[in-house]
């Protein structure tokens, strides 16, 4: 059974703009295939992964996950979908504050009961498995420092961290290596493809380092303008090919940083 | 050459402190419910839940006879008066407090002053209404004058606040060009503290009318004396009526304030 | 060589001038009224009867109350003010955390992926919104004289006008708190799959804590000044016994009892400001 097939899908931005983020999608996926998404920025990539993960509705055309159409079930059955589906953004969704053990063993929540979550978080449930998913980035010493006392790099590795411990069947990883230099970048890309493998889980990997792409993944499908370019075997994929779909590409603007404290107003002094 | 294997990291030492708050907070909440006479049983037997239904349906419909809303309409023109002239005195005294409170006139002053602000702002308006209600005798005045003396502890404070935190490089220029304090001070570290200050001012009007509309409740007229009257006889209709009131002068003033505010920072 | 002379008429009209005069006389048009209709007399203050009554209430004032009896009387009321207060915080904190969960919009799984709640969950959400205005809107005095209505005096009253309001004020702060914090930790949980309460408490949760808990505490010290004013109205406490004493026109308990009260606030204040500081 496939893990993924999308037909002729149409994925609209949300919120108004009823502008299409997706196109003409033609994708299908088998369960253990490992492939890398490429193209320029803007193309699409987040929100292809946010749609494989059952975070994006999209709106027209047929898409199916492990052969059912996941927007068809109803609401509890497709959340406990989402379960199944590991998504690891491109900003480590880690709350600064709270230490890497926590952050790391909250994989572990769609499995626990409130109450347990809830003791987990004085007294963590299984430190020695998120010790283990930590080592294998080489991050295994930060177990029980605080989040925000971790540099770029080592926050991006936590989150992947955290992917190892998840039983998702499919792992589907944002840029993950947007702040690692080449050699963490390869430590990095092997130990998800070795899990990949080790649970016959399908992993896609929007990746913009484009030779990482073609050295570790068997397949490419590469994005561009919200539709698909090309969907091939790496042996398969030129120079050529690569040029032009990244030709044009503007360097993305800076994002203003929206840097507000939580400024609550305590009544000015009131108390009535 | 061996590498050592990796071991886990210890967890680090628990906090005694945190625990040992949480403990003494857990003992102050069961003390605080275990030594109150508590009437949860009455509360909950079949007569008392019949005799709260029946009180509170006796509140349905509002008295809405034409001379009682006038009496009302009338009684939240006193509430809104007394909440805004109070407001006005405390602005007043409020600014006058703050210059030493500010230690424009040093620091022993300041401490002083400080310490009078703070019991002017302890005492809630309700007792400096009993209070002056002694010297003023019943009616809207002890009100205005309560309300008067308890936001200007508030007002005080955070106007002195506000002086501190200007910038002094205005005044200062001033003052060695030779203009007088006086002069400088108006000129120079007032203009910028005001917009502070006048939203500082709207947002305790805001909370003035909510006082303003019970301090009735110990004599001060207004709203306040009109629910605690009619709710003595048990005339729920016309409490009900009178409570309405509150909430949309409530209601009201929160609008104008809100609007005033953002025409302020336009 | 001509000297440049400005003419009055080419020098403009000082365009704020105008402004200024329509709010002074508009203000100076409100106040008189304003000052009519709140009976602002104060040379009152200064005539012979009221300057007696102060007199003597003043004179008894410079002595505070400080017999046996009564001091045991003052602490046991403090405490009970302060037991009013923490009793009612904390049921107000039991009602308004359910609240803060069911009307935050960051947490809604129906909205995951299509930006939309069911229109049943948009339902309830509203509904509990309004229903937290209406609880805090009502000015707790007089939640506390409904009380006193119904239950008779006593302390039950002011711990459940405390409860109800406060869980109006502290369910829509707390919403502000958590809904003015990043939600990527929290939206990045629920999207792969966690339930509701662990994605708040794994993902909203460390952040907002600190300002949740600052906030609560404050409160709490507000609640204190609020137990007293409802003494006023039969619900126990320093108030009540303030009240009796103000009516006694005895000036030495009073201003025993307000010693006692701007310690306890002083107290409170300092206490509040070390949790702060050690909880955040």
């Amino acid at each position: 059974m496939p893990t993924y097939q999308l037909q002729d899908l149409t994925v609209r931005h949300l919120g108004g703009r009823s502008a299409p983020a997706l196109q003409a999608i033609k994708l299908t996926i088998e369960q253990g295939e490992q492939l890398a998404l490429i193209g320029p920025s803007g193309a699409g990539k987040t929100t292809l992964l946010a749609t494989l993960s059952l975070s994006h509705k999209p709106s027209e055309g047929s898409f199916n996950a492990f052969g059912a159409d996941p927007w068809a079930l109803g609401e509890a059955a497709r959340h406990r979908l989402r379960a199944q589906l590991f998504l690891a953004p491109q900003t480590p969704p880690l709350p600064p504050r709270q230490r890497v053990v926590t952050a790391v063993l909250a994989a572990r929540l769609p499995q626990w009961s409130v109450w347990r979550a809830l003791v987990s978080l004085f007294k963590p449930e299984d430190p020695q498995a998120a010790w283990q998913a930590l080592s294998r980035f080489n991050l295994g010493d930060k177990l029980y420092s605080r989040v925000d006392r971790l540099s770029g790099g080592e926050r991006q590795r936590c989150g992947l961290a955290r992917l190892l411990l998840s039983p998702a069947k499919a792992l589907l990883v944002d840029e993950p290596l947007s702040a690692l230099d080449p050699a963490l970048s390869e430590l990095t890309l092997t130990t998800l493809r070795e899990e990949a493998r080790a649970r016959n889980a399908t992993l896609i990997c929007s990746l913009h380092q484009v030779e990482l792409a073609l050295s570790h993944f068997p397949r490419i499908v590469a994005l561009r303008d919200g539709r698909i370019a090309f969907d091939l075997p790496r042996e398969q994929v030129t120079p050529e090919m690569i040029a032009a779909l990244y030709q044009g590409e503007q360097p993305p603007a800076s994002k203003p940083h929206d840097d507000d404290a939580m400024a609550v107003k305590l009544g000015v002094g009131a108390c009535l | 050459m061996n590498r050592p294997i990796p071991t886990m990291p210890k967890p680090p030492a628990r906090d005694w402190t945190i625990r040992i708050l949480m403990l003494l907070l857990l003992l102050l909440i069961v003390a605080s419910f275990a030594t109150l006479p508590l009437k949860w049983r009455e509360f909950f037997t079949v007569d008392a839940i019949n005799s709260t239904m029946e009180l509170l349906a006796g509140f349905a419909p509002p008295e809405t006879s034409s001379g009682f809303l006038a009496k009302t309409f009338w009684a939240s023109i006193e509430t809104l008066a007394m909440s805004g002239l109070g407001t006005l005195l405390a602005v007043i005294f409020g600014l006058a407090f703050s210059l030493p409170a500010s230690g424009r006139f040093g620091a022993a002053p300041r401490a002083a002053v400080r310490a009078l602000l703070n019991v002017l702002r302890s005492i809630p308006e309700l007792v400096w209404a009993s209070i002056m209600l002694i010297a003023a005798g019943l009616g809207p005045l002890g009100g205005t004058l309560a309300l008067a003396a308890h936001t200007a502890g508030v007002l005080g404070r955070l106007f002195a606040d506000s002086l501190e935190n200007a910038a002094p490089l205005p005044e200062q220029s001033l003052r060695t060009n030779g203009a007088s304090a006086t002069a400088a001070f108006f000129y120079a570290t007032l203009p910028q503290t005001l917009p502070q200050m006048m939203s500082y001012t709207l947002y305790r009007w805001e909370n003035n009318i909510r006082a303003a509309a019970i301090l009735g409740v110990v004599g001060a007229g207004g709203l306040g004396q009109m629910l605690k009257y009619h709710l003595s006889l048990f005339q729920m209709p016309l409490a009900a009526t009178v409570i309405i009131a509150m909430l949309l002068l409530v209601a009201l003033v929160d609008g104008v304030s809100f609007a005033m505010r953002r025409a302020l920072t336009r | 060589m001509t000297a440049m002379t400005a003419t009055p008429s080419a020098v403009q009209r000082d365009p704020a001038l105008r402004r200024r005069i329509f709010i002074i006389i508009t203000a100076l048009v409100i106040l008189w009224p304003t000052m009519v209709v709140s009976e602002f007399k104060p040379w009152i203050l200064f005539d012979e009867q009221s300057l007696a009554a102060t007199g003597r209430f003043l004179a008894d004032f410079l002595v505070p109350a400080h017999d046996t009896e009564f001091l045991q009387m003052l602490v046991r009321e403090t405490w009970n003010t302060v037991a009013i207060a923490t009793s009612g915080l904390t049921l107000a904190l039991l009602g308004a955390i359910p609240c803060t969960l069911i009307i935050n919009e960051q947490l809604s799984i129906s909205a995951l992926g299509t930006g939309r709640m069911r229109p049943v969950a948009l339902a309830v959400r509203q509904t509990v919104r309004w229903l937290m205005v209406i609880l805090r809107s009502v000015p707790e005095l007089v939640w506390a004289l409904l009380f006193v209505r119904i239950i008779g005096l006593g302390p039950t009253a002011g711990v459940l006008a405390i409860a109800l309001t406060y869980c109006g004020m502290l369910g829509k702060v707390y919403a502000e708190i958590l809904e003015s914090s990043d939600a990527h930790a929290s939206d990045t949980l629920l999207a792969n799959g966690s339930g509701r309460l662990a994605a708040l408490l794994y993902g909203a949760l460390p952040e907002a804590a600190s300002e949740l808990m600052s906030y609560t505490v404050y409160r709490w010290e507000c609640a204190i000044r609020g137990s007293v004013v409802m003494g006023f109205v039969g619900a126990g406490g320093l108030g009540q016994r303030m009240d009796e004493s103000l009516k006694a026109m005895n000036g030495a308990e009073v201003s025993s009892m307000l010693l006692v009260f701007v310690a306890l606030v002083a107290l409170a204040d300092q206490f509040s400001k070390v949790l702060r500081r050690r909880l955040g």
